[in-house]
Order: structure tokens, then C-alpha cells, then sequence
């Protein structure tokens, strides 16, 4: 009966309908749009630990764990301060850049080549050296934190750079390969050949006529490499020290005579979000073409 | 300026490919690669533009062993059944791309481009990218990039294939006429042989990786050195007929007749005897014609002809009919051949006599 009431054009509808207006209407101003309340259950699972990071980052020690604030009562800058003056802390950040950066180059300038060659030329054994790639990945890093950190430190290459930077090439050379060979076999083999006959030689026709057209594998493999080598943190830890010590190496050892300093710890969590959320802005049309390595 | 393949032939994993092949393609001249799917046009052309070598034999140009050299340096242009462009770059940048290769200046190169542009009218695209076109606007934009190159040898595996009709008779009317200035050596690989027949030149009959004939296309037409390139260079196929020849006269099929026109003068023997579809006729053209009785299997009608397939003992045959006709399926009809249009092969499949007809034209 309210059903029929509530209809549209309902309230223009001559007859004795008075006594059930004002009720249709309070139940319309409490009904529950579904998908609504799917969304925002979805954005408050998904966006409160990113709140409450940054929440906790702009207090004070003392009112993190004095009291329970939804907000930041005494709103400060310092912990961000902190981060950006202390080398100890900034140096983080740049040694996590320099490494990640180095892999994401070893990685593509390793990967193009191996990819063109899977996707193009059949040789002995090239779907088990293929499928023998991705086996790479099955092993947690965990597995080759003693091997590396034994075999670094026998070449004298503990605590650099190029150290993490070749250890996290063993994961991600063969995703990158992987994902690149699905772009590659996506181009025609006669658009090779074509260039060949118009006289292109063929590192020349790779670079001008080949990357452009897998640009957005390229995207998506170095945004892959980027985020493991990123986040990864077993491996980095175990091969640095001091001079190549990555950020979250920092944040894991920061339990300082004063106790663990909460608000800076926190601060440190938000620049460390910042760089890959960059990274997925710029990459995002791809993503979803990635996740299918090409092969749609 | 000449093409020579000498003894090429290519086989992969021990299939053979291409049989041993002598082949020399003059400049200047249209070649057209006439056969079926399958039958190597493309492996022939791979081998000619240097993009697989050959597994025996030498490939010459201009007498000169060309066999080992890399595809960069041979000076070929090659247009593929798919269109084939650079997609990252605009329809210019494609077109000028071989000339830019080739290291030609920039004005050369823009009065180049703007001429093949013209003849492919492709002028109000040039800015475009070459998947932004349509099909026969992409295939267009790589026949210009085939001919800015002025390239001494033009492949052309299949180009018009992949085209809608319309598109496909205006660019075969078109193609010749844009080349033949050039001066190169044409090398055009089609499975239809209509088009062999509308293109002109030279034709080289492929079968089973082997070149069963080459000459003259009206010639080879006309005068097919044996049974195989007769069926190639037929659409419909041609049809076939058994033929015993004892003293004086010929026995088609179950139809007796004095040996006259092919089989005149035959020594005593069984032979093949071949005709064209367009032979095959439903009235008795003539008082010689000869009439079998056949069933009637399908008829296709395409617009104002008629296609009868009649099979006859365990042959099947295609006659082409002028006009719509509706005829009752799976009954007998009896059918005519002039023995005029009949050709004569061995029984190995070699030409014996070629058909009064075609000997005379």
C-alpha cells in the first residue's frame, strides 16, 4: 500500500491520500541506496589506514599516544621536518631511488632484448627456458638472502647500490620478460621485415619503430620492476649497511633510547606511499593491459 | 637490370618448399606468381627479396651473386597481403621513411612523397596516423612506400586480397600503370587467375613448390604445358575427361567420335582431355559437339551467369552458363563439348595437342 502511495505522481493523484503522505515521506528520506553503502564501506576499509597514517603523521608524539583523536588536535609540521633536515632519515629516500632506479634500467635494457628474442626466433628449448624464467619468481627472497649477502660480500659489492639493484633483476627481469614478450608477439612479424627491406638496420629499426609500439609494455614492465623493487625489503636490508641503506631499512630500525618516535615513523610512511602512487597515476591506463601481460 | 634464381630451392625441417627453380625476371616486365594457396608464391618471394636464403641455388641481380647479402643492401620494396605500415608514425613519415634511409635530401624527399601521395591519393591523410584509415587507404600508403623507394625489384605478395571489390578492380587497373614507369622488375604473387589475366606480362604457374610453367600470360593461357598449370590457370578449375584414341577414333568418356580436332593424328593410347568451364554448354553449339549425360549436383547463380556442376562418372565438372537458369537437381542433363575446346594431355599430365581453338588465336 505504501508501495503503491510512494509511486511517482503519486501525490497529484485525486482521492483520500492524505493520512499516508507525510509517512511516504519520512520512509523515502531513510531508504538506503545499496550501492552507496557498498562505496562507502569499500572507501573506509581502503582508505583508513592510508588516514590514519597521515592522521597520526601530523601529531604530536604526546597526543598519539595520550589520547584517541579522530583528527589532529595540535596540527604540526615537525615530523615531515624531521625527515626532510636529518640525513640519517632523507638519505633513505634517496638510496631507495637510486637502487629502484638502477634496477628499473638493468631490468628493461636486460628484458627488451630476451623478449624480442622469445617472441621472434624459435631456437632449442625456448619455451622451457620461458616457462624456466617465471620459476624464478616461485622462490620467496627470502630463499637467496644468505646466498646474496655471501656472494656480495666475496666481490666486495655489500652495501651498494648496484648490489640491491642486481638482486631484485632476478625477480623482475623475468616478470619483465614475460610481460614484454606478450606485447612483442602482439606486433606483426612483417612489420619487421618491412623496416629490413625499407634498409633499417636493426638496432634502428628496435629503437624507431619497435619500442614505440610496445611503449605501453615497456610502461607497465618498469612500473612492475619499479613497485617490487620499491617495496621489497628482505633482500635490501640484508645487502646494505650504511651507505645503501633503503628507506624502509630505516623505518624497521628506529627504535631509538627515547622509544619508538610514532609521528615521525609515520611521516616517513606517507613519503614512502608518495613515489608509487605517482608511479600508478602516470601508468594507470595500462594497468589493466599489464595484469594481462599483452595477451588479450 | 634482371632477376636470376638458379637452381633455388628452400626446405625447412626436411618439407620441401620450393623446388630447384631457374627463373630469370627481365626489368621493366611485370611477373605474376599465379597459384594456390600454399602452392610457395610467398617463400618464392621471401627468397627473391632476401628475407630467407635458400637452401641450394643462387639468386643473381644484374648477373651478380646476390644469395648471401643482407635484405638492407638488395634494393628491394615489398608489400605485404596484410597492410603493413609503421603505426607510431603518420602517413608521411611512412611514405618518406625508405627515402630517408637512403639518406636523400629533404626536398627530394617531400617532392616524393607528395607524388606518391598524389597517385595513391592519399594527400588528405598525410598528417594521419595509418590505423586511423581505412583498409584499402592503409594498403595504399604501403604501395607509395613500395614506390617512393624506386627500388630495382617490387614484390607484391597478394595486395589486394585483403580489399573489398570496388577497391580491388581500381587498384588492379591502377597498380600496373604506377610501375611501369619505374622500370623494375614486378614480381606479383595473386591466386586468382583473372587477375593474372588483367594484370598481363609474364606469368610463372606455381604447384606444390614447384613453377610447372612460365611465359607470355597469354601463352601460358592459352598453351599450358601440361595438365597441372591448366588447372591452376583455370577458375573454375578446368574439367577433365578420359580419352582412348584406337584407330581413327576417340572415345570420351562413353562417347565415341572420329578422332578430329586435338585428338586428330593421336597414335593409339588413353589420354586426358581438358576444357574450360566456359565450354561446357547446355545447347549444342555445333554439328561435332559431343553430348554427355551427366547429373546436375548444384547450380550456383551469380547474377547473370550460372554455374552447373555435372558430375560424370566419377568426375566432377563446372560449366559456365550464360543467363539464370533454373534446372531441376539430381537429374540426369545432358551436356556439350565442342571437341575444338578440348585439350589434350598424357597421361602423365604433359600437353599433347592444345586445344584448335586456342592454337589458332
Amino acid at each position: 500500500m505504501t508501495d503503491a502511495t510512494a509511486a511517482p505522481g503519486a501525490a497529484t493523484i485525486p482521492g483520500d491520500l492524505t493520512a499516508s503522505r507525510p509517512r511516504a515521506a519520512t520512509r523515502r528520506r531513510f531508504r538506503p541506496n545499496g550501492s552507496a553503502v557498498v562505496i562507502a564501506l569499500y572507501l573506509l576499509f581502503l582508505m583508513l589506514p592510508l588516514y590514519w597514517l597521515l592522521n597520526m603523521s601530523l601529531k604530536t608524539n604526546a597526543e598519539i599516544l595520550g589520547s584517541f583523536t579522530l583528527f589532529p588536535r595540535n596540527l604540526t609540521f615537525e615530523n615531515y621536518a624531521t625527515i626532510l633536515t636529518d640525513p640519517s632519515w632523507y638519505s633513505g629516500y634517496v638510496n631507495s631511488l637510486i637502487y629502484v632506479t638502477l634496477n628499473v634500467a638493468i631490468t628493461l635494457t636486460v628484458a627488451l632484448p630476451a623478449a624480442y628474442a622469445f617472441s621472434r626466433y624459435s631456437f632449442m628449448g625456448d619455451k622451457h627456458l620461458f616457462f624456466w624464467l617465471l620459476t624464478n619468481r616461485m622462490a620467496p627472497p627470502a630463499v637467496f638472502a644468505l646466498p646474496f649477502f655471501q656472494l656480495y660480500s666475496s666481490v666486495n659489492l655489500f652495501d651498494t647500490h648496484i648490489a640491491v639493484a642486481l638482486a631484485h633483476c632476478l625477480f623482475n627481469v623475468p616478470l619483465a620478460v614475460w610481460i614484454l614478450e606478450g606485447f612483442m608477439r602482439g606486433v606483426p612479424k612483417e612489420i619487421d621485415e618491412t623496416a629490413y627491406i625499407d634498409g633499417y638496420s636493426f638496432p634502428r629499426f628496435f629503437v624507431k619503430i619497435f619500442m614505440p609500439l610496445i611503449a605501453s609494455g615497456i610502461g607497465v614492465a618498469a612500473f612492475f620492476a619499479f613497485m617490487f623493487s620499491w617495496v621489497e625489503l628482505l633482500l635490501s636490508r640484508t645487502l646494505t649497511a650504511v651507505d645503501a641503506k633503503p628507506i624502509a631499512a630505516t623505518m624497521t630500525r628506529t627504535v631509538g633510547a627515547s622509544g619508538v618516535d610514532w609521528g615521525v615513523l609515520a611521516a616517513a610512511g606517507v613519503l614512502t606511499i608518495v613515489p608509487g602512487a605517482l608511479v600508478i597515476w602516470f601508468v594507470r591506463n595500462y594497468i589493466a593491459k599489464g595484469f594481462a601481460l599483452g595477451r588479450v | 637490370m634482371a632477376l636470376t634464381l638458379d637452381g633455388v630451392s628452400k626446405s625447412v625441417n626436411g618439407q620441401v618448399h620450393v623446388h630447384p627453380i631457374d627463373l630469370t625476371l627481365e626489368a621493366g616486365t611485370m611477373n605474376v606468381l599465379l597459384g594456390p594457396t600454399l602452392s610457395g608464391k610467398t617463400s618464392l618471394m621471401r627468397l627473391m627479396a632476401g628475407l630467407d636464403a635458400p637452401t641450394k641455388g643462387r639468386i643473381l641481380w644484374n648477373g651478380e651473386d646476390v644469395t648471401g647479402q643482407r635484405v638492407q643492401d638488395r634494393g628491394v620494396a615489398m608489400v605485404y597481403q596484410q597492410f603493413i605500415n609503421y603505426p607510431s608514425m603518420t602517413v608521411y613519415d611512412n611514405v618518406a621513411s625508405p627515402m630517408r634511409l637512403l639518406g636523400k635530401s629533404k626536398g627530394e624527399i617531400d617532392a616524393a612523397v607528395r607524388r606518391a601521395a598524389d597517385l595513391m591519393r592519399l594527400t588528405p591523410f598525410l598528417d594521419r596516423k595509418p590505423l586511423e584509415l581505412s583498409g584499402g587507404q592503409q594498403q595504399r600508403c604501403a604501395l607509395a612506400r613500395a614506390l617512393v623507394k624506386d627500388a630495382g625489384l617490387v614484390l607484391l605478395d597478394e595486395p589486394l586480397a585483403n580489399l573489398d571489390y570496388k577497391l580491388r578492380e581500381e587498384l588492379r587497373a591502377e597498380i600496373p600503370n604506377i610501375f611501369r614507369e619505374a622500370g623494375s622488375v614486378f614480381v606479383y604473387a595473386t591466386t586468382e587467375p583473372e587477375e593474372a589475366l588483367l594484370l598481363g606480362g609474364n606469368v610463372a604457374t606455381l604447384w606444390e613448390g614447384r613453377v610447372t610453367q612460365f611465359g607470355r600470360t597469354p601463352d601460358v593461357y592459352r598453351q599450358p604445358v601440361d595438365a597441372t598449370t591448366a588447372r591452376v590457370f583455370s577458375d573454375p578449375p578446368m574439367n577433365f575427361v578420359d580419352v582412348t584414341v584406337r584407330g581413327g577414333t576417340a572415345r570420351f568418356g562413353d562417347v565415341e567420335a572420329p578422332a578430329t580436332a586435338a585428338t586428330a593424328g593421336l597414335a593409339d593410347g588413353t589420354y586426358l582431355a581438358g576444357f574450360r568451364p566456359n565450354h561446357l554448354t547446355l545447347e549444342a553449339a555445333g554439328p561435332d559437339a559431343l553430348t554427355f549425360t551427366g547429373t546436375l549436383a548444384v547450380t550456383e547463380i551469380t547474377g547473370s551467369e550460372t554455374f552447373v556442376h555435372v558430375d560424370y562418372g566419377d568426375r566432377r565438372w563446372v560449366g559456365l552458363i550464360h543467363g539464370v537458369r533454373n534446372l531441376p537437381l539430381g537429374r540426369p542433363i545432358p551436356v556439350h563439348l565442342d571437341p575444338a575446346h578440348a585439350y589434350v594431355f598424357a597421361e602423365g599430365g604433359a600437353l599433347v595437342a592444345a586445344a584448335p581453338y586456342a592454337a589458332a588465336a
